[in-house]
Formats: structure tokens, sequence, C-alpha cells
């Protein structure tokens, strides 16, 4: 069904589609219209969901632990500095292999408050142990939610998976949304470690370095066999319901000779900027990568690499260049942009190919 | 003590110091849960009561999270099993630490929503499991690693704040007085909602005294009137048996203090200050058990 909705109102479309038993969540903006949809489906008996109004982000995180270990669906939603306040709840989730679903809405970290989008928050939680995907418009955030479902409660994978949305620039905007009849694309829950009083065990106490060092290869090893199973969700969901997705969105890169990576919205922009680019004799292509963790591989060799880094990891540099450079060895220029909601055009990126240099890093706007 | 029932919840493997009273807590809390009970454990004493990976002294479930997490993960787990129409107890057994200091956001945000769980506070007054530093619930003048002058302030007057949230059930219990402790938690179990229990646990290598003076010491905390055992039945207060008796003439305060390694910087001053908040307290539990308040 064609609808018009806001990529929060999307998300939410897909959780109760999904229908999670449990919902756990405080409100942050610009996330709060998920979680006010989910209480307002809820308070409608349109799903039959325990909805938690809990009195903190970590609390958020730790009761949903607590419901997906009894083997039910849990789901939440959260943004910037909600999300760094449940981090330490995000090791426990991912380290007691929890299939969780949370919604982020990429924002900006304080000082100074700022309510726009960026990456640095959903980058801060990197190292956890949670599948990250970001995605560039309403139907994707609609499409990957569904999608973060199935994927997490694999059990080849069994890890709690984070979805992204730019806050605002796809949190708030309107665009058209085709909602799929589910069917059985996402099969009940069945987790093999729930709780049960027949049989009872210890569920993570204290472990020595031995043990404790399996349990983390245990992680990385579900971590690498995710990709298989991100494909294989990715391929069923286009075979369904015709719309595909990969690790990453390419927009003529097969004959480009430099390439513009970027996450988020502003991989739609690009998109422009290479059609603007093309005009001008100049072989551009737009790669936008989706998946952040598990990394995908990307086939960037014998191209001039413009990243785009819509975050900043201080006294270092983007964490996305950090990550190409770092998985590919191909070197780029990195263009720092898009910090705390700061807009970034189409011809902006456009000027950013043209005045590249492969090599450096570039602060966008900001004079010396 | 024969309607305590024989079966036994926590087995071997246990790494429980000798004479830790909090074991004792806990055997006494599982016999009167049974088995049809999950534990959620913050981190405390408990952690390490139930053993090291791939072992665990405990035949039910336990679920371990993190420090301030304790009644927060307790909260989706109930609704979980509610929702699955399941009705397994789901007791949240913290230490102080857990309970009056990180973990009190948490409690108080369960309480506030009605969670139907047990969380059980047992009190050794101070972070025990790490060695013996200073809590909230540290009393005036106690001598823990990170108060080594004695403790400056009061204990943090805990079952006033948990009063606040009007559970359906709050009771105190103590280590030393097991049949006591069952029946509240059997009690605690029989009603819906949210209840608390906040048992006092003293703890030989923290309270500095010798590991077989548990019980004596638990003794002497309700005979001095130090510690009161009473419950709180959707808002009506009686004292249990053990302390009605303590209350009328309660021993010396110094009975209780002389004992414990932690209060031998104690000065007559700090001695005092103690008597007369004990005194205000019984005053306060008088009255409210005859209405008055």
């Amino acid at each position: 069904m064609l609808i018009i909705s806001t990529g929060n109102k999307a998300v939410a479309a897909a959780v109760k589609q999904a229908h999670p038993s449990v919902v756990a969540a405080y409100p942050i903006t610009p996330q709060t219209e998920i979680i006010e949809q989910i209480a307002n489906y809820v308070a409608n008996k349109e799903i039959e969901t325990e909805y938690i109004p809990v009195e903190s982000e970590h609390s958020a995180m730790a009761a949903c632990i607590g419901a997906s270990v009894t083997g039910v669906r849990t789901f939440t939603a959260t943004s910037s500095h909600g999300l760094l306040y449940m981090h330490e709840m995000l090791h426990w989730a991912a380290g007691a292999r929890l299939p969780i679903v949370m919604a982020n809405v990429n924002r900006a970290l304080g000082p100074g408050w700022n309510t726009w989008a960026e990456h640095t928050d959903a980058f801060s939680q990197r190292d956890t142990g949670w599948l990250q995907v970001f995605v560039g418009t309403v139907q994707e955030a609609y499409d990957a939610t569904l999608m973060a479902f199935r994927i997490a409660e694999d059990e080849r994978v069994l890890l709690p998976v984070m979805v992204n949305l730019d806050g605002f620039s796809l949190s708030h905007i309107m665009q058209s949304l085709d909602t799929v009849e589910l069917g059985d694309f996402i099969p009940p829950m069945k987790l093999p470690h729930a709780i049960d009083v027949n049989n009872p065990m210890g569920y993570g106490p204290m472990t020595g370095p031995a043990d404790y060092f399996t349990f983390r290869w245990d992680i990385e090893r579900s971590m690498r066999d995710a990709r298989d199973v991100i494909r294989e969700t990715e391929e069923e969901f286009a075979r369904r319901f015709g719309r595909k997705y990969g690790p990453t969105e390419d927009y003529l890169c097969e004959d480009a000779d430099v390439v513009v990576v970027s996450m988020g919205t502003l991989g739609k922009e690009a998109e422009v900027a290479v059609d603007i680019l093309r005009k001008e004799g100049i072989k551009a292509g737009s790669m936008r990568l989706r998946w952040f963790r598990p990394f995908p591989d990307l086939d960037l060799k014998g191209k001039e690499v413009v990243v785009i880094d819509r975050d900043y990891s201080f006294g270092f540099g983007g964490v996305v260049a950090a990550s190409i450079r770092a998985k590919t060895g191909v070197e780029c220029y990195n263009v720092i942009a898009g910090l705390g909601g700061q807009e970034v055009t189409y011809d902006d990126i456009a000027g950013f190919v043209r005045d590249r240099k492969i090599g450096e890093e570039m602060w966008f706007g900001v004079s010396e | 003590m024969s309607e305590i029932p024989k079966e036994e919840y926590i087995k071997t493997c246990t790494a429980a110091c000798a004479g830790c009273s909090s074991s004792l807590c806990l055997r006494y809390v599982l016999k009167a849960a049974g088995p049809d009970t999950v534990l959620v454990i913050p981190a405390c004493c408990t952690s390490v009561i139930q053993g090291v990976y791939p072992n665990t002294s405990f035949n039910v479930p336990v679920y371990n999270i993190a420090f301030a997490a304790a009644a927060a993960c307790a909260s989706g787990m109930s609704k979980a099993f509610r929702s699955a129409g399941k009705k397994t107890n789901v007791i949240a057994y913290a230490g102080d630490g857990g309970t009056v200091d990180i973990g009190i956001q948490a409690l108080s945000g369960a309480f506030e929503r009605g969670t139907d769980f047990l969380y059980i506070c047992y009190d050794n007054e101070a972070y025990g499991n790490t060695g013996m530093q200073r809590s909230g619930a540290t009393p005036l003048g106690a001598l823990t690693t990170t108060t080594p002058g004695g403790k400056g302030e009061f204990k943090k007057d805990l079952d006033r704040i948990v009063a606040a949230h009007n559970p359906p059930y709050m009771a105190t219990a103590c280590s030393s007085y097991p049949l006591d402790l069952y029946k509240k938690v059997k009690k605690a179990l029989s009603i819906e909602g949210p209840k608390f229990i906040h048992i006092l646990a003293p703890c030989p290598p923290g309270w500095r005294y010798e590991s077989d003076r548990t019980i004596e010491m638990g003794k002497l905390a309700v005979k001095t009137g130090s510690w009161v055992l009473w419950e709180r039945e959707y808002g009506k207060l009686t004292v249990s048996g053990p302390s009605k008796a303590a209350m009328k003439n309660p021993l010396p305060l110094e009975e209780y203090l002389k004992g414990q390694g932690r209060f031998k910087k104690a000065t007559p001053e700090i001695i005092a200050k103690l008597q007369q908040a004990l005194n205000k307290n019984l005053e306060r539990i008088r009255k409210e058990e005859e209405g008055i308040c």
C-alpha cells in the first residue's frame, strides 16, 4: 500500500508489523515520533505489545535485555545522548547474544546542544557487537527495520541490530512509502538460550580469561556469518517485495574514475552530484555505505575516492575514511561535512569532487 | 522451622566468604520462592556467591546484569513473562550499593511503573564485593577502605524512599531470623505488583568480626534496635515478633558496636549521634504502628 510517511513513522509501521512482545523506550528528539506512534498503536490495541515507559535509556536497554532473554521479540528506539547513556547496556545485549532491534535517529552530541543529524552517536557504539545499518530514504527506513528483526533473530547471528536514520533530514521528512504484506517473512523468534526454569543456568556470570576469550570470538564469528545472513535476507526481500538492497548502494560506480563514498541521506545528494559531474565530463560515481558493522568488502581499486564523513574521531580523522583506508588500502580525499546538521547540497558535493586533493582532509565550511 | 522446605537451591561451587550471611539469606529466599523463579542480580556479592563460569551454585536461573540495571532488567523480564502467561517469580536480588546508590533510579522507575516483581536489597552496609568501600548505606562512624577515619554521614534511609512509592508490600528482615525472612518472602510473592524486602546482612570481613559470629551480630542489631523488623502491607505497618520485644527494652547500642572492628574509631560523640538517630527511628516506628503519624 502506497502512503506518505516520515522516516520515523515508517520505522514505527515496520515495528507494528514485526509485532514485538515488548517495547521499552524513553523519548528523545528527534526519535520521539517513533515511540509516540508505537504508544498509539498499543493504546488503540492495534498491536498486543507490552510498552514499558522506562525512566532512562539505560533502563530502556536493560528492560529489553530482561524481556529478550525470556525468548520474546523486543524493540527500542533512541538517539544521540540517549544512545550514549545506554552504551554500557549495548555491550550487555550483544554479549548476551540477544536479537534486540533498535532504531537510532542519528543526532549530534553536546555541547553545544544540537538536535540535527550526525553519525558520531552511532560510531561511538562501533565496538559493542551490534550490527549497524544506515538508511537513506523513508522507504529504506521501513524495509531495513523489517529486515533487522529477521537478521538479528537468525540463529547464525543472534546479535542486536541498530537501524540508523538521519535526524530530521530523514526522521521528519515526508516521502512516499510502499508498505508490504509481510506474510511469513519474519518467522517466530526462537532463542536457543532463553531462560528456562526447568533447565536453570547462570547467565553472564564471572568468567575467566580463557572462557571470556571464547565468548568474544563467538561474537566475531557471528558477525562474519551475519554477512551471509544479510545477503540472503536482502535477496529474499527483493524476491518477495521487489526492492533490492546490498552492503552498499552504488550509482554509476563501474566505469567511474572518481567515487564519492557517503552514508545516510547524503548518499542521495551524492547521486545528483554525480549526474551534474557526468554532464561536465567527469566520470563520477556514488557509493553509499549501508552496513557499517559488519563492515562490507569494498571494491575501490583503481578509483579516486572522495569520502564524506558526517562524524569525526578527534586527533585522528573521519571514521569512514579511516575504515576505507584500513580495509582497502586505497587513499582518499576526506571531506568532513554535515556535522550537527550542516547543510550539504549536491552542488557542494560536486564541488568536493572537482576540488579533490587525494591524501588530504578538508573541513567543509570551516575558514582557517 | 519445620514449615521451611528441605529443598536446597544453593548447591556446591559457591565462592562465598566464610560466615557469609547473604548466602544464608538467599538460601531462605529461594526456599520460599521455589523453583519457578528467576534471580536478576547486578554487580554484588551474589555474583561471587554464584561461582565462576562454567559452574553455578544455584539451581534457579540467575541473570547477571550491569550494576545500575537490576530493577530495569527485572522489569522487562516480568512484563515478558506475564505477557506470555507465565507466573514465574522475578526477584531482583541486589546489594546496598546497587540499590541505594547506582541502582536507585532503576529501582524507583520499576516501583513507579507498578512492576510485578520482588526487589530484595541485602544490606551489608558497604561495597562488600570489592573489599568494603563506603556506600550510601554505610552507617555513621563506620570504617571502610574509603572512609579510613570513619564515615562522616548517616546511612541513607532507603526504606522511606521506597515507602514513598507506596508499594503494596514492603518489609525488613535479617539473616539471623530466617523464619521471619522466609514468611515475608512467601507473603511478598503472593501479592501482585512491586514488593520490597530490605535485609540486614552482616559481613565478617567487612565489619571486621570473626566469621562464626554472623548470627550473633544480626541478633545484636535487632536486640539493640539498630535494625527493626517490620512489614508494611498496603500502608499498614506491623512490627515483627523479634523486634516487638527488642523495642520494649532494647540492649545498649554499644553491645552491637563493640564487637565490630569497623566501629573501633567511633568516638563517644559519634555513638551518641547513632543512639539519638536510633531512638528517633524507634519512636517513628512506634507512632506509625499506632497510627499516630
